[in-house]
């Protein structure tokens, strides 16, 4: 049994077909890219499986309990955990906070409790803030805490945004262009660190990613989307080698 | 939670033991201030003013600042809690014989305010920004138009022959209880959900953040406390009607959000305060006491030429002042810092949630 399959999941934005037919089966523990030229609907797909977008048609399915129709934040209390291909980082909250308030759905007091600071929410604040530090300690970025999330360097900020995700405490882990903007040397850093938090916390991560480098690298299996479609699904030396997914990336041979 | 100053400098360096004292010492000079009459009746409104002015500031800073939503209709709930109130203590509570009841009608006041705020946290859900801005206007034009056509409450005439039960331990105990309240609202889990809204609702959501259930008592919690600012008012004044209760109103309590600053309860505290002393400072007759002191060639001139059409002028002052602070500091006097004693314990200790001591604030460094 898969951990997250999708069956027939199409999209369209007005008559514009975003995603065709869409089928996954994502086996829990596995490292799976999405690959595909500009505006082919990879990050459309995220925001089908997140809840931003409903399915126009099909099914999404996440340890068999149907996520179409949810709402995002019920879909991330499942479990599941994304960044964002341009960073959406609050970037006035400090560093602890942005972390802490990943924990929104695991807090247990009411706003009875919350307004006259009673009950479960001295123990439930000390649990979140230290869940949040060790947290921010395992990504060394505990000497942090309390600056503003906006004024990190840009890698710091993409390796937060996987903090934020990594305190909801996900198993599958959507992780969307996180080499953007990355130089060969971060590159081969970004892999290293992916195999890691992908061992150390036992995720299941989808990617979805530009830089060939990284995919071939760690994606033990591909999927390659074109226009909404899906165009070819395999290991990265089949997909290195299809002559569909060449053509759509390099074109068609010239005739003679 | 709200962004540390980045300069270093601690505000006050927490001595928290004197909260306490400070809060005692309130309560007493609240009862002390009206038993011997001191300095005269005049100062005394004024403070309640204050008082009632820093509630409507708090609880607005609430949507408008640590939100981010710009809501006007904070009016409209002052008038619910204004006329629930009133008409429980004219014609329902026996407070004549039993002024200890009063605080009922000023909960229940709060609590109808507060009943209403679904009008305008529903669309909140959908509608952000400019958009939402004319929906909660409209709402407030709404209630002012119900209230006008309703006989009953007195139509457009208003109530008169209000008690004057708002005293200025009333005022004390609430003023105070809505700082508690809306400063532990913003440092819990529903607050911090406040918070990410404002910065970035859709991720927000994405963060788990339950966005809908948010924004329903973020807008309660305000509307409950515009609700008890206006109750209280309307024991001051001792009459209402539909017209205090316009959009002038409204435009005068975000005056003192912005001015104080936004996403501050230090700053709201502030900004009401100055905003409500300035007013009555720059009348004709405060400005001409205050400056007698001044010798004659001097203040003769000064009275004639611009104290005694000051009464004009205070309306363009005002405005002035708004456009200076917009221009040098956007977000107001304190604009998303905080006074360190607002801050709870367990944040402090974290390491966030207000203006760090220099020896614990280390820049960013990338590695």
């Amino acid at each position: 049994m898969s951990l997250l399959a999708a069956s027939n999941v199409s999209h369209y934005f007005g008559g514009l077909c975003a995603v065709a037919n869409f089928n996954l089966a994502l086996q829990a523990g596995e490292l799976m890219g999405i690959i595909g030229p500009n505006g082919a609907g990879k990050t459309t797909i995220f925001n089908l499986i997140t809840g931003v977008y409903r399915a126009t048609e099909g099914s999404i399915e996440f340890n068999r309990t149907e996520l179409v129709g949810k709402t995002p934040h019920q879909i991330t209390a499942l479990r599941i955990a994304r960044t964002f291909q341009n960073i959406r980082l609050f970037k006035d909250l400090s560093v602890l906070d942005n972390v802490r308030i990943a924990h929104y759905s695991q807090v247990a007091y009411n706003p009875l409790e919350a307004l006259f600071h009673v009950g479960r929410y001295q123990r439930e604040e000390r649990r979140i803030i230290a869940h949040s530090r060790e947290l921010l300690a395992m990504l060394k970025l505990d000497h942090l805490v309390g600056e503003t999330a906006g004024n990190l360097p840009y890698g710091l900020q993409r390796r937060l945004e996987i903090a934020r995700a990594l305190a909801i405490g996900p198993e599958l882990l959507l992780l969307d262009e996180p080499a953007a903007g990355m130089n060969p040397n971060e590159i081969d850093r970004l892999m290293e660190f992916i195999r890691w938090i992908r061992q150390e916390f036992k995720l299941t991560i989808l990617l979805i990613e530009h830089q060939m480098k990284l995919v071939m690298g760690i994606c033990e299996r591909l999927l390659v989307l074109d226009f909404g479609a899906t165009l070819a699904e395999g290991t990265p030396p089949e997909i290195q080698n299809n002559p569909k997914v060449l053509e759509a990336y390099l074109g068609e041979e010239p005739v003679g | 939670m709200i962004a540390p100053l980045h300069d270093g400098r601690a505000w006050l360096t927490a001595q928290r033991w004197l909260l306490p004292v400070l809060l005692l010492l309130g309560l007493g000079l609240s009862f002390a201030i009206p038993q011997y009459n001191f300095p005269n009746k005049y100062i005394q409104l004024i403070i309640m003013y204050v008082g009632i002015n820093i509630i409507l500031t708090v609880s607005l800073n609430l949507v408008n600042g640590y939100m981010g939503e710009f809501s006007l209709a904070h009016a409209g709930f002052m008038a619910i809690g204004a006329y629930t109130a009133a008409l429980l203590t004219m014609r329902v509570l026996p407070v004549a014989d039993y002024p200890w009841l009063f605080p009922l009608a000023v909960l229940a006041g709060g609590l109808m305010a507060a009943l209403f705020s679904f009008l305008v946290a529903i669309p909140s859900f959908k509608i952000r920004g400019d958009y939402l801005a004319i929906i909660t206007l409209a709402f407030l034009m709404i209630v002012k138009s119900v209230i006008e056509n309703i006989d009953y409450l007195g139509g457009p005439r208003g109530m008169p022959g209000i008690r004057k039960l708002t005293t200025l331990p009333w005022t004390f105990f609430w003023t105070v209880l809505s700082v508690w309240a809306v400063r532990n609202f913003v440092y819990s889990n529903y607050g911090r959900g406040v918070l990410s809204i404002r910065e970035d609702e859709i991720a927000s959501d994405l963060m788990s953040v339950n966005t809908h259930r948010v924004k329903f008592l973020a807008f309660a919690l305000s509307a409950f406390f515009a609700g008890v600012a206006g109750a209280l008012f309307a024991h001051v004044l001792q009459f209402i009607s539909p017209r205090v209760f316009d959009i002038i109103k409204t435009t005068d309590i975000l005056i003192m959000v912005y001015l104080g600053g936004i996403a501050s309860i230090a700053g709201s505290m502030l900004g009401a305060t100055v905003f409500t002393v300035l007013l009555e400072v720059l009348r004709p007759s405060n400005t001409a006491a205050l400056l007698s002191w001044l010798p004659d060639f001097i203040f003769d001139p000064l009275n004639e030429y611009f104290i005694q059409h000051l009464g004009i002028w205070r309306m363009v002052i005002m405005p002035l002042l708004l456009v200076l602070l917009m221009l040098f500091r956007p977000r107001g006097i304190m604009g998303l810092r905080e006074f360190g004693w607002f801050v709870p314990r367990l944040d402090r200790e974290a390491g966030v949630g207000a203006v760090l001591p220099e020896k614990d604030h280390e820049p960013a460094r990338s590695q």
